[in-house]
């Protein structure tokens, strides 16, 4: 376990009081509960984020991320449970915690009347920085995010893209110890957001923690340190991107037959076949040997059934098949509201 | 080291020298009044009353030095009125969220707009007073240049203390108020007794007594009525009608709008604490 202070840097220092096995959690979530109304929107959720790490709460929309994101971000009061950010109870210390991070919204909230040099110049003075630390801290981050070129140049003149890096830019202004990001990419194209994962890693080896919440796959998949499968308020899995999926099986096939309803049944029966899911049109077998061993069987199965079989695809397990595995379901049910928003943020940056 | 309002204030004044339209309109305003309005009432109010024998013995004041004052008070109540409506959209576009959630007291907000509208109100009424001198209107006629200081420094701290009473209030409307077509509708409904049932234009000694006694309290009158006694002395007549000034009625003014200044204050600060990010 590294000590947290060599790692330096950071405005604030950890919380005093800290036991020091814990030390190597910037984030600790302990049986939170939040409702809106009769609705549960977090469900007794617990976890911790190591230091240094990219973690990631993947679900779909009104799974519960947003709040979540809110309430260590103490922008919502905590109900039930226990929450600490760098040390700092959420509850007793709000002031404290926001010390200590930077958020970027998942709405883009830049003042487009102001230039990329005066958005951050405003941040580091609502956060009481010296003048001479904002203005090195300004080009520091002006150069991670490829902005120095724009500096003088107003919000509403960047291309989405670049409000996107003016506010990751902005939320590292403080050098925080987490920085929280509510699903960032969202409504980019996938260069766009390729290019912002590239940032977030360079952020991350420059010692940051990260904490994001996310509904694309790729995005938890390709970046996260671990992820948090959330779905209706409840942390469902917690992993690394590989763990995940090796929990999962070795293999996976897709079929599509005459019967799927039977050939689920005769498969279900075989034991190297770990779980079998139906789909409208197809079948998801996991297997939890090599494929090459199973598949004569399965094939050979079938067929003395009297089924035909259409199709048959063979992959390793993905993200996707990890999320439907665990949820039961697809992240299909959040996607037009995705879309809503996406315009919805279309129309902010104009 | 909690000075973090300047960081709000900075940002306001900011875009109020970049906004061109917003800066020359706010200049051009207080002068289209005393140009349009001023010169046109105070033509035919002097017309028409021009019959009145002025009070002997009593330095008379013609009416566009009366309304000059009223032109102050005016001017700086639709600018503050009208200024916390930038809150409700900072609001509804998120750019209050950056501030919302970082580790700025929220009275930092309050102040630090409220210092910017006052800003703005200082420079209006300079540049009431520069123009209406420039058209004939008698403001500090005969004072020494220190009496003339004073007189300012005390027009200021009226306007000062004004200001700050109206913006907290619009604040207080933009933050809770979801929709600008509400908050416009509310604004207006707000702006027409007080425009209406105050000594700013015209004096309220025909007004019928109902509508006297809530001059009284009006905000805009006390307002005029101490820019008045700065501006105009403690004994002048004007259209026939002698106005005296004690001591205690500027006291009155003061108390008068810091009591406002203060109501409106806790009343924005219970507000703002209330805003949900």
């Amino acid at each position: 376990m590294g000590i947290i202070e060599s790692d330096g840097g950071h405005l604030i220092r950890k919380g005093e009081g800290v036991d020091l096995e814990m030390t190597a959690n910037v984030i600790e979530v302990n049986r939170l509960e939040h409702s809106y109304g009769s609705v549960k929107a977090v469900d007794d959720i617990s976890f911790n984020v190591k230091e240094g790490e990219i973690f990631s709460f993947l679900g779909p929309n009104g799974a519960g991320k947003s709040t979540v994101i809110n309430i260590l971000t103490t922008l919502r009061k905590i109900q039930k449970g226990e929450a600490r950010v760098n040390g700092y109870d959420v509850a007793k210390d709000s002031k404290s915690v926001r010390k200590s991070i930077g958020i970027v919204f998942q709405m883009l909230c830049l003042d487009h009347e102001m230039t990329v040099c005066e958005n951050l110049e405003y941040h580091g003075k609502i956060y009481s920085m010296p003048k001479k630390e904002r203005k090195e801290r300004i080009e520091e981050l002006l150069k991670l995010t490829e902005l120095e070129g724009k500096r003088d140049t107003l919000a509403k003149d960047l291309s989405g893209g670049m409000k996107r890096r003016l506010e990751l830019a902005r939320g590292l202004m403080t050098k925080p110890a987490v920085l929280f990001l509510d699903e960032p990419t969202i409504g980019f194209d996938i260069q766009t957001r390729m290019r912002m994962w590239e940032y977030l890693r360079e952020i991350k080896r420059e010692g940051t923690t990260i904490f994001l919440t996310t509904h694309y796959m790729e995005e938890a998949d390709q970046l996260s340190d671990r992820i948090s499968i959330i779905d209706h308020g409840k942390i469902i899995v917690t992993g690394t991107a590989d763990e995940l999926k090796n929990k999962l099986g070795k293999d996976l096939i897709y079929l599509e037959t005459s019967d799927n309803k039977t050939v689920a049944e005769i498969l279900r029966a075989i034991e190297s076949v770990k779980a079998v899911t139906e789909d409208t049109k197809s079948l998801r077998v996991l297997l939890g040997v090599d494929v090459t061993h199973v598949l004569p069987l399965i094939m050979e199965k079938i067929r003395q059934a009297g089924i035909e079989i259409t199709t048959v695809n063979i992959k390793k397990p993905s993200m996707d098949d990890v999320f439907v595995h665990y949820t039961g379901h697809g992240l299909r049910e959040g996607e037009p509201k995705e879309k809503e928003e996406g315009i919805e943020i279309a129309g902010v940056m104009e | 080291m909690n000075f973090e309002f300047r960081a709000i204030y900075w940002r306001d004044m900011l875009k109020f020298f970049r906004f061109k339209s917003m800066l020359i309109s706010s200049l051009i305003q207080p002068v289209m009044w005393l140009a349009f309005f001023g010169l046109a009432m105070s033509e035919s109010f002097d017309k028409l009353t021009s019959v009145i024998p002025p009070i002997a013995g009593v330095q008379n004041v013609d009416y566009l030095s009366y309304m000059g004052a009223g032109i102050i008070a005016m001017d700086v109540l639709f600018s503050s009125l009208f200024g916390g409506t930038s809150l409700m959209f900072d609001k509804k576009y998120s750019l209050l969220r950056e501030t919302l959630a970082s580790p700025v007291p929220r009275y930092h907000i309050i102040l630090g707009v409220g210092l910017s509208g006052v800003t703005k109100a200082f420079i209006q009424t300079s540049m009431i007073i520069g123009f209406g001198k420039l058209i004939g209107m008698d403001f500090f006629m005969g004072y020494t240049f220190t009496e003339t200081l004073i007189a300012i420094i005390g027009i200021f701290l009226l306007v000062g203390i004004f200001t700050l009473g109206f913006l907290f209030l619009s604040g207080s409307i933009a933050i809770t108020l979801e929709n600008p077509e509400g908050m416009q509708s509310i604004l207006t409904l707000l702006s027409m007794p007080l425009f209406f049932v105050s000594n700013a234009l015209y004096p309220v000694d025909a007004f019928p007594a109902v509508l006297r006694f809530l001059s009284m309290f009006n905000p805009l009158t006390l307002l005029a009525d101490g820019i008045r006694y700065f501006a105009l002395g403690n004994n002048f007549s004007v259209m026939g009608i002698h106005y005296m000034y004690t001591s205690a009625d500027i006291a009155i003014s003061f108390l008068g709008l810091l009591f406002f200044a203060l109501t409106m204050l806790a009343t924005s600060l219970w507000r703002f604490n209330k805003v949900d990010v």
